[in-house]
């Protein structure tokens, strides 16, 4: 069996002699470094003739002690020396880590590269908007070069595959504003105003507004993630050079089909929504759903379900923007594919709730309150 | 010390004794791999002799990186033996009692697999840092920095992040992190690929000089015939879900099976043979020319 690594200094009238013993290799090592470091007088000569394995690091660690002392290497084996020999070759300081930026420098720094960041995303997306808007005049003048297709696949992947999912997030919230919404007015015997409430709420607002966080959540994020991997394995470059233009094979289809289908699913979020209103209505406030939908059809004017399905199609316009511009930006790695899925959805959201506040404003002034 | 850490130096010796004494690095018996419908493998026996470069060659779509992960125990097989140094590997990749082992190889993935939030210096630290937290810093930074010079990789890769690199140089660094703990067992998987015929003569060399310096037993799977008649002692062929034959290039063209003839005697294997026989022919003719 063989013994760890072991040191045994020897102090002679020509200098210490440091005997070396054992086996030399990482496993064995134990603190042999931390001993050998803690050597302080000058050494001459390093006895390796009892040393029976070892390895490079051991090697390096003999190397570098025999360095520091200017030391001799005797009696150490052929596999041993050419190791030392090997290790020692260009030995040169090399750096682990970047060197590190002062906190105060790097954190302006960021402010400074986040705010440059978010500029050129804008512009850049003011631009993808105006190339969008070439693309659909000349499919407006080429109908042929439409991609039927692709477009009706996008339909049921952004539409009909989310109707439970956003079937099922409507009613939960239809129930919540309902329950919230009770719980407030009856303070004032004014239950029956949930009605109002619920079915305002939803044609204006929610319906719209929800759908279009949960389609930019499952459609955007893909649309994004989608170019972004064509972009990586040079599909799209492929397309150009066959010209193919990318902007009507893949940007088009998406964004006619988001164009499409946030209406439809808008309205019927609001309908789901409000049976989940009328449902809690019934179990809760014992509003049987007769006089529920009488009132409703006394309390909610047509114009809120115009309010909504003016807003809708531009929700989707820009939630399927802004995935397509993301996915086109991504370069170089595969890390750049996530990093621009989630600015996708992030930018979608919050584009859809600024222009939310403003179309809110927008109908007051029309009237429409 | 404790009875665990007993157990691992019990098991860390036994394996010392099994490294030194056994001819046999790693042995497969009767593999097979299957996925869904498609069987990959089935009844598949290699040997891989200690001290050796055994080159893998095959299609594409052989499992020639499915028998890799195997050895290395990312692929639990359906069936089949895999023994490395003597000890069985199947299932234990996750087994702290096959620690020991691990310890003992290094795998190069093909594109590198760095770790990317890393630097490359501390991508070649995480193997020291993970098996051996005794090493003092200052001393692991050193041993970094030698295995980073040691790949044949610049002084200025060091604080580099992996995504600052190109492909070659990606592989180098993963090289230098599977050869941190001073493997005996050395997994390639395509080292090659993608380098520029330059580059990829380099990397042979040092894969070739590293395997004298260290003594190891390399597992090299290639397409690139120049590297399979450069440096590899054996080449294994798979084909038909088997490793249809194993033995030096000689002795692989002296078959005639279909596919290996094909193989080494293509456009390509002939051109790669002519390669190899030239500067041998140059040392000829420039004997004769010193004789006259």
């Amino acid at each position: 069996m063989m013994q760890p690594a072991n040191l045994q200094e020897d102090p002679r009238d020509d200098g210490t002699v440091v005997h070396l013993s054992g086996n030399l290799a990482v496993a064995h090592l134990g603190d042999l470094p931390e001993q050998l470091d803690a050597i302080s007088r000058p050494v001459a000569r390093i006895d390796m003739a009892q040393v029976d394995h070892i390895d490079t690091i051991g090697a390096w660690t003999v190397h570098r002690f025999a360095a520091r002392h200017k030391a001799e290497i005797v009696g150490a084996s052929e596999d041993a020396t050419r190791l030392i020999s090997e290790v020692g070759r260009d030995d040169e300081p090399m750096a682990i880590r970047p060197d590190p930026t002062p906190p105060l420098q790097r954190v302006l720094g960021e402010i400074g590269a986040a705010t440059r960041m978010a500029g050129n995303t804008m512009v850049g997306l003011l631009g993808f908007f105006g190339a969008t808007l070439v693309a659909s005049w000349t499919l407006i003048k080429h109908p042929r070069r439409l991609r039927m297709n692709a477009v009706v696949q996008r339909l049921e992947v952004v539409g009909v595959s989310a109707l439970a999912i956003i079937g099922l997030m409507s009613f939960l919230i239809g129930i919540v504003i309902a329950q919230q919404g009770s719980v407030q007015l009856r303070q004032f015997g004014l239950e029956v105003m949930t009605i109002n409430l619920v079915g305002r709420l939803t044609f204006r607002e929610l319906g719209v507004l929800m759908t279009a966080i949960m389609v930019a959540g499952r459609s955007g994020s893909a649309f994004a993630a989608q170019l972004g991997t064509m972009k990586l394995t040079e599909e799209i470059d492929a397309m150009r050079t066959i010209g193919v233009s990318p902007m009507e094979a893949l940007v088009m289809p998406r964004v006619i089909a988001a164009i499409i289908m946030m209406p439809l699913l808008g309205f019927y979020a609001s309908i789901v929504a409000i049976i989940g209103g009328g449902f809690l209505c019934a179990v809760a406030l014992d509003i049987p759903p007769v006089t529920f939908v009488q009132r409703l059809r006394e309390v909610v004017p047509i114009t809120d379900l115009y309010v909504g399905m003016i807003k809708a199609p531009v929700f989707g316009l820009i939630i399927a923007i802004c995935g397509c511009f993301q996915g086109m930006q991504v370069k170089a790695n595969a890390e750049e594919v996530g990093n621009r899925t989630t600015a996708a959805v992030v930018q979608a959201i919050f584009l859809v709730i600024v222009l939310d506040a403003f179309f809110a404003v927008f109908f007051t002034w029309v009237g429409w309150i | 010390m404790t009875p665990e850490e007993e157990a691992a130096l019990e098991a860390e010796q036994r394996l010392e004794e099994a490294v030194q004494s056994s001819d046999i690095a790693i042995s497969v018996r009767g593999l097979r791999n299957s996925f869904g419908e498609q069987t990959v493998h089935e009844d598949l026996d290699l040997d891989v002799r200690k001290g050796e470069i055994l080159g893998v060659v095959g299609g594409s779509g052989t499992g020639k990186s499915v028998l890799m992960r195997s050895i290395i125990g990312l692929q639990t097989p359906d069936a089949g033996e895999v023994n490395v140094f003597g000890e069985s590997m199947i299932g234990r990749l996750d087994d702290d009692e096959a620690l020991a082992i691990r310890k003992r190889w290094g795998v190069l993935f093909q594109g590198g697999a760095l770790f990317s939030t890393l630097t490359v210096a501390e991508n070649v630290e995480v193997p020291l840092r993970e098996y051996y937290p005794n090493i003092g810093a200052k001393l692991r930074d050193e041993i970094a920095a030698y295995k980073i010079r040691m790949t044949g990789l610049p002084n200025d890769a060091g604080p580099k992040y992996p995504s600052e690199l190109s492909g070659g140089m990606k592989k180098r660094a993963g090289l230098a992190r599977a050869l941190a703990l001073d493997p005996d067992l050395l997994f390639l998987d395509e080292p090659t690929a993608g380098l520029d015929p330059i580059g990829a003569a380099a990397f042979d060399e040092q894969t070739r000089q590293l395997q004298q310096t260290l003594g190891l037993t390399v597992f090299l799977i290639t397409h690139d015939l120049d590297t399979l008649f450069s440096i590899c002692d054996r080449v294994a062929v798979l084909a038909d879900k088997k490793v249809i034959a194993v033995g030096t290039i000689e002795e692989l063209l002296a078959t005639d099976h279909p596919w290996i003839q094909e193989y080494f005697n293509g456009p390509r294997g002939r051109a790669a043979v002519s390669a190899q026989q030239k500067p041998k022919r140059e040392l000829a003719s420039g004997a004769q020319a010193e004789r006259q």
